[in-house]
């Protein structure tokens, strides 16, 4: 049996820790870039090596389709299948079920929907995703969960909440491999702390290896999301993982990380980079523009990245959106950029810096001072003081801070726009 | 450049082997060119690149067409040329005009000025001014003169046209060529024709080229007529 989580070190809430897992021993807070069918678009699994990818997400809905979970098994389990020597995590399958098939449709028993291969109606319960994901072998793998948008309001949140605890009970007797694969609960309960409240405490008391946050990075408004990440990460236990799902630009992993999560996983850096855009410390860089065209510098000469240390942007420019290549040497780039951020994340946690990258990456990020009010916010909660990355305001302490030290709750709050 | 055969078969079997040397990198012949989409092989960064096996990874086929509208020559310049721009500083890169993917001759549209292809950006007429001014910042190690290359199905006429014209055009670009031809391959055409098959052959060596460019294959003649033209050229 092999997992533990360690925390190394701490800054306020947020920590910097080691998760060792089956196949690979892991530094947080770290983000998992998402391989779909066991592969990630355009790169290798040498490469994602070489970039320091840690953990690898594979969509169970996706890999049962095709090739079918069972030939995984046969061949000896998605590692050996996809060649990647690392660790691997697995979704349920329920929320491509319900994000990608129209027609899918929750009860107790499952998720019912119409299989996009023929047609005939098909079931996902608690019991088959577990079954599927043991096949696949992943290290760690997801409870099925009743996920609604945190969009919607109204009842149907209570009752998905509920469910999801009914069915970590059902997960919990399916699973076949609690020895080698660690299976994680996930949080819902929409935008309703009590809610919420409730979940984090059923999960808690099955005392599981790791929770998700989940029903998030789906369209809410920025001060709602964070405040529930907040929350959970308060109400959880302190020695296990804290995986907020779907989550994203690196503004939101800093500011969940400040808060206490500790992983992440998104779409977002590999499909933006086959839209041509590439992730730099300032924000998004488009390929496509005009302006690329002729500009001889690379994507950002601050990354090490292979990309960077041969590649200009003009030539990217001439290859984004027509040429493969285009969107692999970007994916290549944007997972660099967010492995480095990972790294800096865990480094700065783990050095007594935090505060200071913090202040840093928005500074970077915001030139202006125009920090979004929602990151203040968190920011507060989260003990650290970014008063001196906004425009300048009537507030007088500035003069007097000293280096880490937040002495925000003798002033009142600066007023940035 | 220097090419040296280093072995030739007995009794006048025309296979040989050879050693192509270019700067620092030497590569054994027979070898295969790699064909590439803006410069990277399809799939394959440079990182990846390197793991395959050499020699042959290091011989890649760049289309000047492919360059054609972005990234401007200026910055193609200035970013240092293709091996710059394409992170393949030790790669020996061999241009030619036109491709079987994405840059095919359209013989049809080809006129005395210049040869047309269909590129990604549309059919583009390139004279060889046009396709000097792409060589000359683009740097390749070694490049094939521009060349109207037509199926093996036009008519006697169209095809002794494309000689004349392929001559003529590789005159011009090594007038226009800053090293008058010294990297130069210079393009052998003549379609399903022994005779000028031969006669271009002749031609060609005649003048100051590095070595040669066996084109016009691979648009529509047989395997077997392959054959008896490759023959009639080497």
């Amino acid at each position: 049996f092999v997992f533990c989580l360690q925390v190394l070190g701490r800054f306020n809430r947020a920590r910097a820790a080691r998760l060792t897992l089956p196949h690979f021993t892991c530094q947080t807070p770290l983000f998992m870039p998402v391989g779909t069918q066991g592969t990630i678009k355009g790169l290798t699994t040498d490469q994602l090596e070489t970039i320091g990818c840690q953990i690898i997400l594979g969509n169970t809905y996706h890999l049962e389709l095709r090739p079918g979970s069972q030939l995984i098994d046969d061949l000896g389990g998605l590692h050996k299948f996809m060649n990647w020597k690392r660790a691997l995590l697995t979704d349920s399958g329920g929320f491509q079920m319900v994000s990608l098939l129209h027609l899918a449709d929750i009860t107790e028993e499952g998720v019912t929907f119409q299989s996009p291969v023929d047609g005939k109606p098909m079931l996902l319960t608690p019991e088959e995703s577990i079954n599927i994901q043991n096949n696949i072998g992943a290290d760690i793998i997801m409870a099925l969960d009743d996920v609604v948008k945190t969009t919607i309001t109204g009842p149907r949140i209570e009752e998905a909440m509920y469910r999801t605890l009914r069915w970590i009970d059902r997960c919990i007797a399916a699973h076949k491999k609690p020895d080698v694969q660690n299976l994680f609960g996930i949080v819902q309960g929409g935008l309703d702390p009590v809610l919420r409240d409730i979940c984090v405490r059923g999960l808690v008391e099955r005392n599981l290896p790791g929770y998700a946050i989940g029903g998030l990075a789906g369209g809410e408004d920025k001060d709602s999301f964070w405040r529930v990440v907040a929350q959970c990460t308060a109400g959880l236990p302190e020695d296990k993982p804290r995986y907020v799902m779907g989550v994203g630009y690196p503004l939101d992993i800093v500011v969940c990380s400040a808060l206490g999560a500790d992983m992440y996983d998104c779409v977002y850096p590999t499909r933006t980079a086959r839209f041509g855009s590439a992730l730099v410390p300032e924000g998004v860089l488009k390929l496509k523009q005009n302006a690329m065209a002729t500009d001889e510098r690379p994507i950002d000469p601050s990354c090490p990245c292979m990309v960077c240390k041969n590649y200009t942007r003009a030539y990217l420019h001439c290859l984004v959106t027509k040429d493969p290549m285009g969107s692999q040497l970007l994916s290549y780039h944007n997972l660099s950029f967010m492995a480095r951020l990972s790294r800096d994340l865990h480094m700065s946690i783990l050095e007594g810096r935090f505060p200071e990258f913090v202040r840093g990456f928005l500074r970077v990020q915001f030139p202006k001072g125009d920090v979004p009010k929602w990151v203040h916010n968190a920011m507060e909660v989260a003990g650290i003081d970014i008063s001196e990355c906004c425009t300048p305001t009537n507030c007088q302490h500035d003069a007097m801070e000293a280096a880490g030290v937040d002495i925000s709750e003798f002033c009142p709050p600066t007023r940035c726009p | 450049m220097r090419f040296a055969v280093t072995k030739v078969c007995a009794s006048g079997a025309k296979a040989r082997a050879g050693l192509l040397q270019i700067g620092s990198s030497g590569v054994e012949t027979p070898a295969l060119l790699l064909s590439t989409r803006k410069g990277l092989p399809a799939f394959m960064s440079p990182d990846l690149l390197s793991s395959l096996p050499l020699p042959d990874s290091l011989l890649l086929n760049v289309c000047p067409t492919h360059f054609i509208e972005v990234p401007p020559s200026k910055t193609i310049s200035n970013i240092g040329g293709l091996h710059r721009m394409l992170g393949l500083p030790d790669h020996i890169l061999v241009a030619a005009a036109g491709e079987s993917t994405e840059c095919l001759p359209s013989s049809d549209a080809t006129n005395k000025f210049g040869a047309s292809f269909e590129t990604p950006a549309g059919r583009k007429l390139v004279k060889p001014s046009d396709y000097m001014e792409l060589i000359s910042c683009l740097q390749p190690n070694l490049w094939a003169s521009l060349a109207d290359e037509v199926p093996a199905w036009v008519n006697e006429k169209r095809n002794k046209t494309s000689v004349e014209r392929t001559l003529r055009w590789l005159d011009a670009c090594i007038a226009l060529d800053a090293a008058s031809g010294r990297n130069s391959l210079g393009v052998v055409v003549g379609g399903s024709s022994i005779e000028q098959r031969k006669l271009c052959a002749t031609e060609v060596s005649k003048r100051n080229v590095s070595g040669f460019w066996i084109g016009g294959f691979g648009l529509g003649e047989s395997v077997e007529e392959r054959c008896s033209l490759l023959n009639a050229v080497t």
